[in-house]
């Protein structure tokens, strides 16, 4: 009995699953962007993964691939949360049925 | 990969991650969500460590734990008329439903390919390694990186920052 890579991939799979509900199906605006990071970091998990398992020439290309996706997600984080107090301002709620300005 | 302490914080550590990813759903209160999410990232960083990861661990301790979470707790306090409800929408069984299908599908991909396993013992250290290949194969992405940050520091600012006041 030993840990393989399979185990990972079904921990970020279970995740990345997790995740994709909480982006879709939560009310508050604020758990959506919770349901994206966790993505995120599911994919995250894949590549160190398979950066750790799987043959490569250059087995820490995914280590970097890592770097880049954390830098996109906190940039990502910090607008999409200066967008919600900015809605939040104009509408005086942040539950994302509300927001329907654009609906006919 | 195969002593009884990695099997056994193998174990530990998937089963806080995926429990704490579970109680972001069921819990209440969103600020206890965030505090879950916290549990989730934590159990990630562990997890980077069984993979001798180390650089990235500590990354996502500092970013995710010290620096988004963070934000997501700001986010939640500046909104205080929306309510702390952390409900589903009209979307639910749609959304599980999905969610549903491609946690099965990846599950059985993860599963089911024959993956092109190498058996090369595990990273000594990571932090310099991950350092030249970022100022030399990388530096073009890593300069862009650079730019988006700028981008996204400056239009948050701008985005929140309060309406001027109008002089006549």
């Amino acid at each position: 009995m030993s840990i393989h890579l399979e185990h990972y991939l079904i921990v970020g799979a279970v995740l990345f699953s997790i995740g994709l509900y909480l982006a879709l199906a939560k009310r508050n605006f604020v758990g959506v962007l919770m349901g994206i990071e966790m993505m995120f970091n599911a994919v995250n998990l894949t590549f160190i993964a398979f950066s750790r398992f799987v043959q490569s020439d250059q087995p820490l290309a995914g280590h970097v691939f890592v770097v880049f996706v954390i830098t996109v997600a906190a940039a990502e984080a910090a607008t999409a949360l200066a967008l919600a107090v900015m809605v939040y301002r104009t509408r005086d709620t942040v539950n994302v049925d509300e927001i329907d300005l654009l609906k006919w | 990969m195969d002593s009884t302490g990695v099997i056994i914080a193998f174990y530990v550590l998937a089963a806080m991650t995926i429990g704490s990813a579970l109680a972001v759903v069921v819990v209440r209160n969103l600020i206890h969500a965030v505090i879950a999410l916290i549990g989730t990232f934590a159990g990630l960083a562990g997890l980077y460590v069984t993979l001798s990861a180390d650089f990235i661990a500590i990354t996502q301790i500092l970013i995710y734990i010290g620096a988004i979470s963070i934000l997501f707790l700001f986010a939640i306090v500046l909104t205080p008329r929306s309510g702390r409800g952390n409900q589903e929408s009209f979307l639910r069984f749609p959304a599980l439903v999905l969610a549903l299908l491609v946690g099965t599908v990846l599950v059985y991909v993860a599963v089911d390919t024959q993956w092109n396993l190498s058996h090369a013992p595990d990273f000594p250290e990571t932090a310099s390694l991950i350092g030249e290949l970022l100022l030399k194969t990388y530096v073009l992405p890593f300069e862009i990186a650079s730019v988006l940050l700028l981008a996204a520091v400056l239009g948050s600012i701008i985005l929140v920052r309060p309406e001027p006041v109008e002089e006549d």
